[in-house]
């Protein structure tokens, strides 16, 4: 079966400037995979380039084993990806629910409709509200999102990304500036995660990733520095000499 | 021939200096805030009637006129620049564009108001007045004049940018506003004084268009479109990509009337829109 | 297939949704009473203001241009400076056929006129709307200027500046004269504004509107769910630049008069001005935006054109610093507060 997920040999230049080289990658399904290092790795580069945001300057993207080097983002999307955004990227002046709808709308093409009401498609509220339930965002749903605390607002992030049903899941550090009395919120809805969905995770926080990934990749000036199971990084001394010399964050189990 | 060639040669060139001279604050100050000021037109209006009333009521010479105009102009735009601009840096360019069409308005108005709709003219010193020869041809004094300032400010603004501290600064903040404010640069104090030079030279290029085009309130709005065309073919930003659009704009318009007169400014947009159609950012923008 | 799946999920669906917070989404749709307002006050006009009918058309079609840019404006978050150009093609088709093919039927002009814009509203669109920003706007404004030289040029055809006057329109259905005061004018104008108004209702409460102010509030996420951002922006400025048309048109054989003026820098800041001081992104707004600025452009205009144009300048400028959602907007605010006062 094909891989859900496959990279091969991408490279990316800006000017003169390598932010990735030689990135191999693969995730199967199912797959819970972190991509760690310090700032300024290129790990939101990775992103930008796997879903098309940003096109590589040499090197192939596969999605289930089709070639998607070559095709727009809405084309990637629509083949099972979605992702979440390090800063959150929301429609601020709407409400909750309509941000799920959004998501929904496109995935099914309800959002080509001119002539019907949007609140005639009860099909597509009726899911945007399941979304909004299982991640306990199910009181929110008529609230306009900036009146929401900044920890669910993370969660609307996630809500929008599963409503477009991926088989492939970009998390983008998904606690981000999230203070730690609602962090909890986020790693429940991550651990509880359909086991089918391929996930990758940026994130800075090693207690996250040693919980929740089965597999690691050390990103450091844009290349891979290694790639193993959380033991194997946790003892692995490039890591820790690439952590303990630049960045402060911990690597233990 | 030849002579008529010099002709079209030298009214471009004045026309493109008066383009270059006007809009080149824009592009600084474009490039600097990404703050899309369609009152740029009104400060160079407001310029030429600084130089208008200083010259008929009370009697200073037309250069001591334009010296002062660019200094009250530029004065008075920081005055606008700290109580309106300063509000919506980070609004976005709808808001910048309403508030900046309002005050060109309120400007428009104000000049009717207070010298009426119809073109004003100055007198011009005696040494501007006639002609001189260049060699192929007589041609206008005054157009000699205004090619020979625009020459002397590129040159100022190219050492500005190129040679000193202060450019070293702006060019580093057009280039990456963030990154010039961590290595400690006032951005903020920077973009003041370059917007206060950029109008005051708005300003100045109104008070020197006057003998060649006469002034009119609505010369706010008018004139605009032209200054933005160069502005945005030039690039952000850029004081040569201001040079070149100003110089290609400029003297395929003149051309262009001299040869095609019912043309009108139809090939200079063609030509602005093809540009920005191949090149977004302009001719020496960043993308 | 599936369209009657989506049908049978719906109904099933129905009934498990209200109670849920989002009984705003699911009858943001139903007309509410209140809208009936502004075609009661339309048609009050027509019996108790009868010498004043070819200004009301005015008023009418400034309304009707005014909620073409509130689709791309309004709704998608397009700023464009050339609006102007789709309202002149509109006019210039109506003018031509008139003068050049000798058709004068209104009904048929008005569509020809809307086809016409509508082909150019989707040619440019689909060149400039991959551009964004400053770029946009001087495209769009580059646009329109082009048009007006073009006419320029072509005099010979459009009557440039002078433009094309002594236009005759035929009788409506053949039967109805134009008259005098502006009487069969004022309610074909009406009439088309509430056909035009119905399907911009339709279409801004519709999946595709919500798609539309989606793309306004963050176009980085609309890609990153798979929009094809390109595409309903596209299908937005169409539909816009039809609507201008016949506005454009409705105004051509209201003043049975084009001239290139149609295509001025001032008639897109226009627009712009009354669509933001009446409210943008919620229809009714170029209704109250047109009204207030037609009727104190008349008024003060006629007085002293400075001071008219001042207060235009000053009212844009304190509608931004102070009431950036309009007119409308602040009616909300201020009644939001009442009530809590109240309430408290």
């Amino acid at each position: 079966m094909a891989h859900v997920l496959e990279i091969r040999d991408l490279n990316k230049n800006f000017g003169a400037i390598q932010v990735s080289r030689n990135i191999n990658l693969t995730l199967e399904k199912g797959a819970r995979h972190a991509l760690i290092g310090p700032n300024g790795a290129g790990k939101t580069t990775l992103v930008n380039l796997i879903t098309g945001a940003l096109t590589g300057t040499s090197g192939q993207i596969l999605l289930n084993g089709e070639d998607v080097t070559k095709l727009p983002q809405a084309a990637r999307t629509r083949r099972g990806m979605a992702r979440t955004f390090q800063i959150n990227q929301l429609f601020r002046g709407l409400t909750v629910i309509e941000n799920v709808y959004l998501a929904i709308a496109e995935r099914t093409g309800a959002s080509n409709r001119l002539w019907r009401a949007a609140g005639a498609e009860r099909a597509v509220i009726a899911e945007a509200l399941q979304h909004l339930d299982s991640l306990g965002l199910g009181e929110d749903a008529g609230k306009s999102v900036n009146e929401l605390p900044y920890g669910r607002q993370r969660l609307i992030e996630i809500a929008i990304a599963l409503a477009q049903r991926p088989r492939l899941l970009l998390l983008d550090e998904p606690a981000a500036g999230v203070p730690s009395s609602e962090s909890h919120l986020i790693l429940d809805v991550i651990g509880r995660l359909d086991p089918d969905i391929a996930v990758l995770i940026i994130e800075h926080d090693m207690d996250v990733v040693f919980r929740f990934a089965k597999e690691i990749t050390v990103l450091v000036a844009g290349a891979i520095l290694t790639k193993g199971t959380p033991q194997q990084i946790a003892k692995d001394e490039q890591v820790r000499a690439v952590y303990l010399g630049q960045d402060h964050h911990e690597v233990a189990p | 021939m030849i002579g008529s060639i010099a002709s079209i040669l030298v009214d471009g060139l004045a026309y493109a200096m008066f383009l270059f001279i006007v809009s080149v604050g824009l592009s600084v100050t474009m490039g600097l805030m990404g703050f899309v000021n369609l009152a740029h037109g009104a400060f160079a209006m407001a310029g030429g009637y600084v130089v208008l009333t200083a010259m008929r009521y009370f009697g200073v010479p037309f250069i001591a006129a334009l010296a002062l105009t660019f200094f009250v102009i530029g004065a008075v735009s920081v005055v606008f620049e700290r109580t309106l601009y300063a509000r919506l840096y980070k609004a976005g360019e709808l808001d910048q564009v309403l508030l900046t069409i309002g005050l060109a308005f309120m400007a428009i108005a104000g000049a009717t108001y207070f010298f009426g709709p119809i073109p004003q003219h100055i007198t011009m010193p005696d040494w501007l007045a006639g002609h001189i020869d260049i060699g192929l041809r007589t041609v206008p004094t005054y157009r000699a004049f205004l090619i020979l300032i625009g020459f002397a400010l590129v040159i100022a603004l190219w050492y500005g940018f190129e040679r000193t501290t202060l450019g070293a600064k702006i060019r580093a903040a057009v280039d990456n506003r963030r990154m010039a404010q961590s290595v400690g640069i006032n951005v903020d104090l920077l973009f003041t004084l370059t917007f206060a030079v950029g109008s005051g030279l708005a300003a100045l290029g109104g008070g020197l268009s006057i003998h060649l085009l006469g002034l009119t309130p609505t010369f706010a709005l008018v004139y605009l479109v032209l200054f933005l065309l160069v502005v945005s073919v030039g690039g952000l930003g850029s004081v040569k990509g201001t040079l070149v659009a100003a110089l290609v704009l400029g003297i395929f318009d003149t051309t262009g009337k001299y040869l095609y007169a019912e043309a009108g400014g139809f090939f200079i947009y063609a030509i602005a829109m093809a540009v920005l159609l191949i090149k977004p950012a302009g001719l020496y923008g960043r993308e | 297939m599936a369209e009657s799946n989506t049908v049978r999920d719906d109904k099933a669906a129905a009934s498990s949704l209200s109670g849920r917070g989002v009984d705003f989404l699911l009858n943001r749709h139903r007309f509410k009473p209140a809208e009936a307002l502004p075609w009661i006050l339309a048609i009050a006009v027509y019996f108790f203001l009868p010498d004043r009918l070819t200004f009301g058309s005015q008023v009418l079609i400034m309304v009707l241009f005014a909620l073409s840019l509130d689709l791309i404006l309004g709704y998608a978050g397009i700023v464009t400076l050339g609006h102007a150009a789709f309202f002149g093609l509109g006019a210039y088709t109506v003018g031509l056929l008139v003068i050049r093919a000798g058709w004068n039927e209104p009904i048929s002009s008005l569509f020809a006129a809307a086809a016409v814009a509508a082909l150019a509203g989707f040619v440019s669109g689909w060149v400039l709307l991959r551009y964004r920003g400053f770029t946009l706007l001087m495209l769009t404004l580059a646009t329109a200027v082009l048009l007006m030289e073009l006419g320029n040029l072509r005099s010979d055809i459009t009557g440039g500046y002078d433009g094309l006057p002594g236009m005759v329109i035929a009788p409506l259905f053949g039967v109805f004269e134009y008259d005098l005061y502006g009487k069969t004018n004022y309610l074909y104008t009406l009439a088309v504004l509430f056909v035009v108004f119905m399907i911009v209702r339709r279409i801004v409460y519709s999946p595709f509107g919500e798609a539309l102010t989606g793309i306004r509030e963050n176009v980085r996420r609309m890609h990153a769910i798979g929009a094809p951002v390109h595409r309903h922006l596209v299908v937005a400025y169409t539909i816009a630049a039809a609507i201008a048309g016949v506005a454009g048109a409705l105004n051509a054989q209201t003043n049975a008069y084009v001239t290139l003026g149609v295509f001025e820098f001032e008639r897109s800041a226009a627009v712009m001005v009354i669509l933001i001081l009446g409210g943008t992104g919620r229809l009714y707004g170029a209704f109250v935006g047109a009204v207030i600025y037609m009727v104190l452009e008349d008024d003060l205009a006629k007085w002293s054109p400075e001071f008219w144009q001042f207060g235009v300048g000053l009212l844009l400028v304190v509608t931004v610093l102070f009431a950036r959602r309009g007119l409308l907007g602040l009616f909300e605010d201020i009644g939001r507060y009442i009530s809590k006062k109240r309430a408290s």
